[in-house]
């Protein structure tokens, strides 16, 4: 046992630091709640007080809801993130497993090739994946930006899994062969199960930027039909005028999915992250 | 008739030659253990065995048929291995089933493998746990079981036992002994443990280098070595080997004399200084010097053998082997 962790002094500390930490990064998400439920007078004049029953209104959400629709822009973000991780994740496994357990030529240009993606951002290609999303129509669908965010998402899905998948033990993927199981059930029975922390690790990377993306939406799908939630949101923001009330009540309930995900995620990431390290 | 037979099995990763012209046969119902040191290739030969990996050239027979293509399950091989690489989302009896379920056997035929199983190896009260809720030499015998339920051809074993603590080897070594006389299955057991190959193997095959050294069974091998490797590679403690110029002037030869065949005696032809004594009860060994050579001793009983004493050693002459440059045996 650490020496540290028993004295209650450095606990203390460390809790202090960890406590502060905390209050830090949940300051403006507490900011932006609180003042989701104010009167735009009251969020101007005291924006760090708690909503009281002379500044209490949802005239931001009962905007939200009656401009635009909102659970359509919701439901597009949903359906995306969801398919997109699945893409990821199922592909990125595969790959992974592919280049971590098969001995073949150009394994190792391969890997790099497919980890090379990591270091290149794809808003580089944006004009380019727009002219091949115009020519084969796939411009407003939810398609369009499923296929990007896959193709984004992969090449850290295939580095941190391939990584996880060559620590799972040979003999029992040998003894899975011995037992007459087929490579893609050692693949799906055996594998995957061992390195769902590190899948749950890619899952948190790689949802959130997908959930808060503004550029794809409104290149690729930027139609009523297609908007995401980020996107439809924008329309609370113009030039001259901002409607702060819609924009905060919009981003409050942009946040709830996240975080639902973010709590089944995070059970496997912590375990993700510490595995390893405690044996 | 043979169980398993290889004729000129050759295995090579890119340029490295692992596997060298590998002829064994094992006959049905026999223990062959290959040993060797680390590196020898002796998992390897297993693997290419079981299938695992492809032999470069050669043949494998199993049985009566040549199974060079045939896939790891098809070969009629079960195999323990020796991080026991139990499936951790199966319990013991789904673990042992796995591979009857894969062949399609009826459900009464697994029923009754599995309760003939887990009645030979205890495991009965164990059948609906997961292996991450058992011990380690629980889960060396659920690995056991998961290969006699297949009643295969060949079993293979995999350095079984080296995740074991010691109390735990030696018996689970009794168990695998009498396990063989049981089913009176053929065995084919690598170890690097040269203790396990002489307790547990009806035929010893030595590997170095990718090469076969000797066949032979335990007390042949013992009595009878090829050459300097096996001589040395056989027998706790080890032989030891002087150069025969010691005692013989102009002899170029390198003898061996096992530490059993040393004895003390006044008029004994080497002299040596004791550097260290090992005392065992039983027996007692004692590390001396015979000039820069060391050479250890087994002496029965207890002995009053003080480190720094001279002391002069006598053995048999007939139970010295003799060896050339190359390591070939030379009486």
């Amino acid at each position: 046992m650490n020496k540290a962790r028993q004295n209650p002094l450095n606990a203390a500390a460390m809790h202090g630091a960890l406590i502060l930490y905390t209050l830090i990064a949940l300051f403006p998400v507490f900011v932006i709640l609180i003042n989701s439920f104010k009167t735009r007078k009251k969020i101007f004049r005291e924006p760090l007080a708690m909503p009281d029953s002379e500044s209490f209104s949802m005239v931001g959400y009962e905007t939200v809801m009656k401009q635009g629709d909102f659970f359509l822009y919701f439901q597009n973000s949903m359906i995306v993130t969801v398919a997109t991780l699945f893409f990821v994740l199922l592909f990125g496994a595969m790959a992974a497993y592919a280049l971590s357990e098969y001995r073949f030529k150009g394994n190792m240009i391969m890997g790099l090739y497919l980890a090379l993606g990591i270091m290149i951002p794809i808003r580089i290609g944006t004009v380019a994946i727009l002219e091949l999303m115009v020519s084969t129509g796939l411009v407003n669908t939810l398609w369009a930006l499923i296929l990007v965010y896959t193709a984004q998402g992969l090449p850290l899905a295939v580095f941190i899994l391939s990584e996880f998948m060559k620590q799972v033990s040979d003999d029992l993927k040998d003894a899975g062969r011995i037992d007459g199981l087929s490579e893609y059930t050692i693949f799906f029975k055996l594998v995957l199960p061992l390195v769902r922390p590190s899948m749950a690790t890619v899952a948190v990377f790689n949802m959130i930027p997908i959930w808060n993306d503004l550029w794809f939406p409104l290149i690729l799908a930027p139609a009523e039909e297609t908007k995401t939630l980020t996107l439809g949101s924008q329309v609370f923001i113009g030039q001259f005028v901002t409607d702060w009330n819609a924009v905060l009540s919009a981003l409050s309930m942009a946040i709830l999915p996240v975080l639902i995900l973010y709590v089944i995620f995070s059970r496997q990431l912590i375990r993700g992250i510490t595995s390893g390290a405690v044996k | 008739m043979t169980a398993l037979s290889l004729k000129k099995v050759n295995k090579s990763f890119g340029s490295v030659h692992v596997l060298k012209d590998i002829d064994i046969e094992v006959e049905e119902g026999e223990f062959v253990v290959f040993v060797g040191p680390s590196g020898c290739g002796k998992s390897t030969l297993l693997r290419v065995i079981a299938g695992l990996e492809d032999a470069s050239s050669g043949e494998i027979h199993i049985g009566d048929d040549l199974v060079n293509l045939t896939p790891p399950s098809k070969r009629g091989i079960a195999m323990v291995f020796q991080s026991y690489a139990l499936y951790p989302h199966l319990n013991v009896r789904g673990n042992m089933t796995l591979a009857l379920k894969q062949e399609k056997q009826p459900k009464e035929v697994i029923d009754e493998r599995v309760e003939e199983a887990s009645r030979m190896l205890d495991l009965a009260p164990y059948l609906d746990r997961f292996p991450s809720e058992l011990s380690g030499g629980q889960r060396q015998r659920v690995a056991i079981g998961r290969a006699i339920v297949r009643q295969p051809k060949l079993f293979l074993f995999d350095e079984p036992l080296s995740n074991l603590d010691a109390a735990l080897r030696m018996n689970t070594r009794l168990e695998i002994a009498h396990l063989h006389e049981q089913l009176g299955a053929s065995i084919i057991y690598v170890t690097h443990d040269q203790t396990e190959a002489m307790t547990l193997a009806d035929k010893i095959v030595v590997l170095r280098d990718g090469r076969v050294e000797q066949i032979g069974s335990p007390m042949e091998l013992y009595n009878n070595p090829a050459n300097q490797f096996v001589a040395g590679f056989l027998g706790s403690p080890a032989m030891n080997f002087l150069p025969a110029s010691l005692l013989n002037e102009g002899d170029d030869r390198t003898m061996g004399v096992r530490p059993e065949d040393l004895f003390l005696d006044d008029d004994g032809v080497i002299a040596a200084r004791v550097n260290h004594v090992e005392k065992l009860g039983g027996d007692t060994n004692v590390i001396a010097k015979v000039s820069d050579f060391q050479i250890t001793a087994r002496l029965f009983g207890q002995q009053a053998v003080e480190p720094g004493q001279k002391l002069r050693l006598g053995f048999n002459p007939q139970r010295v082997y003799h060896f050339n440059r190359e390591g070939a045996r030379m009486d």
